[in-house]
């Protein structure tokens, strides 16, 4: 035991003469929040839209005006006539227009129907989908509030973003930047840390020396776990304190979970390691092999569902994603472990396979 | 101090990786005491063997024992009783001198006051006292080799296996160095060393030739000189080496 705890000691004093990485692994976390939490936003707030009215009654003024009070849309121009639409939205400046057909009020209080166009400039799809979807919502509200019995019924829907009304895009950056980061600290600092002592001709003064390879393994993880987590703790605290994403779920829960998948990183630094004996290989492996994955097929940024079937098998084989899951459901939703037990599962079961094969690679390079 | 008690005994080693045959039925023991050369071409097999010895490695078949252990059944007691200094360097860059010394002493399970003691003779018998907080990487290489060398005996190890512990060191520096090989010799540690520098065969009690994975030749220096009629190691090696590729 002392002999473990002079080579944990060891390991620490590595992590704490390297000034550079230390920053990079306490300075990460708060840049990658910032970045992702500001510029990187999918909120949109003052877009420009143009309106046409043919109708120009008190039912198209009050929808205009109750669009333009949203907070979302500041009126670009008025359009005179419908040939406009196209050369306004050619100028770039405007992004959505509102079409009244001619007699909107006269026509929605005989018939019960009017005709409104809403056109979105699709040159960036996901913009033009949120306005139109905020501007559809402004609107049926309005509809929905003069809706009286005169009118037959009609059914209007509804719609609320559960567990995040403001549809606020840190809610997902925060899951996704925690199952990225943790990753990239566990699995590249472990291996890289491991890879280094087989360069210097260290390793092989340990594996000749009386602790276990077990232990040594132990030993070089160890500070990594402890850093990992405290980084974890960073970017929830961020999370929470500096862009108010809610925990609502069980905290010591949500800290087991994360210490799980940080011992599942971290099994796969090891059996990274025990692959190759370069640092240079290990980096290229973690970045390569482990972050893109996790950026592009984990769900974080592009939804799973959407993907071809070839890449939703991928998808699954992706460890970050169970992580991402569990963690959503615990803080967002408030869900406890009955809901994410799967999800824990399989995590678990990545760990041991990792552990398992690094077993296996090492007994038969001692062959 | 030599004897006729043998410390490592080693019958019919063969290891093999795939097809290639690395050491080719080896047969040879060392006797308490004494320097033991293990020489050869890059590629001759040597470090395979040392590497068997030390544990690092699984022989094919054959049987080893070291310092009366077996390898196979026994490696943590051999471990004990072992030290080991490789060609490559096997210090930490980025921890001070002493820290080197703590640690290494550390994992071989000394006490916290042993260790302070140990470190404080080392580092007086290596003129090192005012290099204890220096940073291995801004102390010379000569300094390096010989704190490497001491640190690896610092448990005061029955065997110290030495794999070409002056690769690429300038000559004065290897004389420095054996004087500390005779010193640990004198102390009563077996030493173990593996070269490919003839004259430093010189230095050793007895010698053994590797050629092409099997042991060519072995015998004391002065021996394998008259046996083979040349004036010294280097020509002993060429004259083994040229019998063997004319065969």
């Amino acid at each position: 035991m002392k002999r473990f705890t002079g080579f944990v000691i060891k390991e620490f004093f590595h992590i704490f003469r390297d000034y550079r990485t230390l920053l990079i692994l306490f300075g990460m976390p708060a840049v990658q929040l910032l970045l992702f939490g500001y510029v990187i936003t999918n909120e949109i707030k003052d877009a420009r839209i143009a309106i046409y009215d043919a109708s120009k009654d008190e039912v198209t003024r009050k929808i205009s005006e109750k669009i333009l009070s949203s907070g979302y849309f500041i009126l670009e121009k008025n359009l005179k006539n419908y040939s406009e639409i196209g050369p306004t939205f050619r100028e770039g400046k405007t992004k959505l227009v509102i079409v009244f057909g001619s007699n909107f009020a006269e026509r929605l209080q005989r018939e019960g129907k009017a005709e409104l166009q809403i056109l979105g400039d699709a040159s960036d799809p996901n913009t033009a989908n949120i306005l139109v979807n905020y501007a559809s919502g402004i609107i049926n509200n309005y509809l929905l509030s003069i809706n009286t019995e005169k009118v037959p019924m009609r059914i209007i829907p509804e719609v609320r973003m559960q567990y995040n009304p403001g549809l606020k895009g840190v809610f997902m950056f925060v899951p996704g930047i925690m199952a990225m980061l943790l990753m990239l600290i566990s699995a590249l600092m472990t291996s890289l840390s491991i890879t280094r002592e087989k360069e210097l001709g260290t390793m092989e003064l340990l594996l000749v020396s009386p602790l276990r390879p077990i232990q040594i393994i132990i030993g070089k993880v160890i500070p990594y776990v402890v850093l990992a987590f405290i980084d974890a703790c960073i970017i929830l605290g961020m999370g929470k304190f500096v862009f108010g994403v809610p925990i609502q779920g069980n905290i010591v829960l949500l800290l087991a979970e994360s210490l799980l998948y940080i011992t599942m990183a971290l099994s796969l630094g090891i059996l990274i390691s025990s692959i190759t004996n370069s640092q240079q290989i290990a980096m290229t492996v973690s970045l390569v092999a482990l972050m893109l994955p996790t950026i592009l097929l984990s769900g974080f940024i592009f939804p799973v569902e959407n993907m071809p079937i070839i890449l939703q098998v991928l998808c699954h084989l992706m460890p970050p994603k169970y992580f991402i899951t569990i963690i959503k459901d615990i803080m967002l939703k408030g869900n406890g472990f009955i809901y994410v037990w799967k999800e824990t599962l399989i995590l678990a079961l990545f760990a041991v396979a990792f552990i398992m094969m690094s077993i296996k690679k090492f007994k038969i390079r001692l062959a | 101090m030599t004897n006729n008690e043998n410390i490592i005994t080693v019958k019919d080693l063969v290891k093999k990786f795939g097809h290639f045959v690395a050491n080719d039925h080896l047969n040879f023991e060392v006797r308490k005491g004494e320097i033991f050369g293990f020489l050869g071409a890059n590629g001759a097999g040597k470090t395979t063997a040392i590497r068997i010895l030390c544990g690092l490695s699984y022989p094919t078949s054959g049987e080893v024992k070291v310092g009366g252990f077996d390898i196979y059944t026994q490696r943590n007691q051999i471990k004990r009783n072992i030290g080991y200094m490789s060609q490559k360097f096997s210090l930490y860059d980025d921890l001070t001198v002493y820290e080197n010394i703590r640690f290494y002493a550390g994992i071989y399970g000394l006490g916290r006051k042993e260790i302070t003691i140990k470190a404080a003779m080392l580092m007086k018998r290596l003129d090192l006292e005012s290099a204890k907080d220096k940073l291995i990487r801004d102390i010379p290489q000569g300094w390096k080799q010989k704190l490497a060398f001491s640190v690896a005996i610092i448990h005061d190890p029955k065997i110290v296996f030495l794999d070409e512990p002056t690769g690429g060191v300038d000559p004065i520096i290897r004389r420095q160095f054996w004087n500390l090989i005779y010193e640990a010799a004198r102390d009563g540690i077996t030493v173990f060393v593996t070269t490919h520098y003839m004259d430093e065969a010189e230095y050793c009690d007895r010698v053994t030739i590797m050629v092409d994975g099997k042991i060519a030749a072995l015998d004391t220096p002065s021996a394998l000189k008259k046996t083979y009629s040349a004036t010294n190691m280097n020509e002993v090696f060429l004259k083994l080496a040229r019998a063997t590729m004319v065969a």
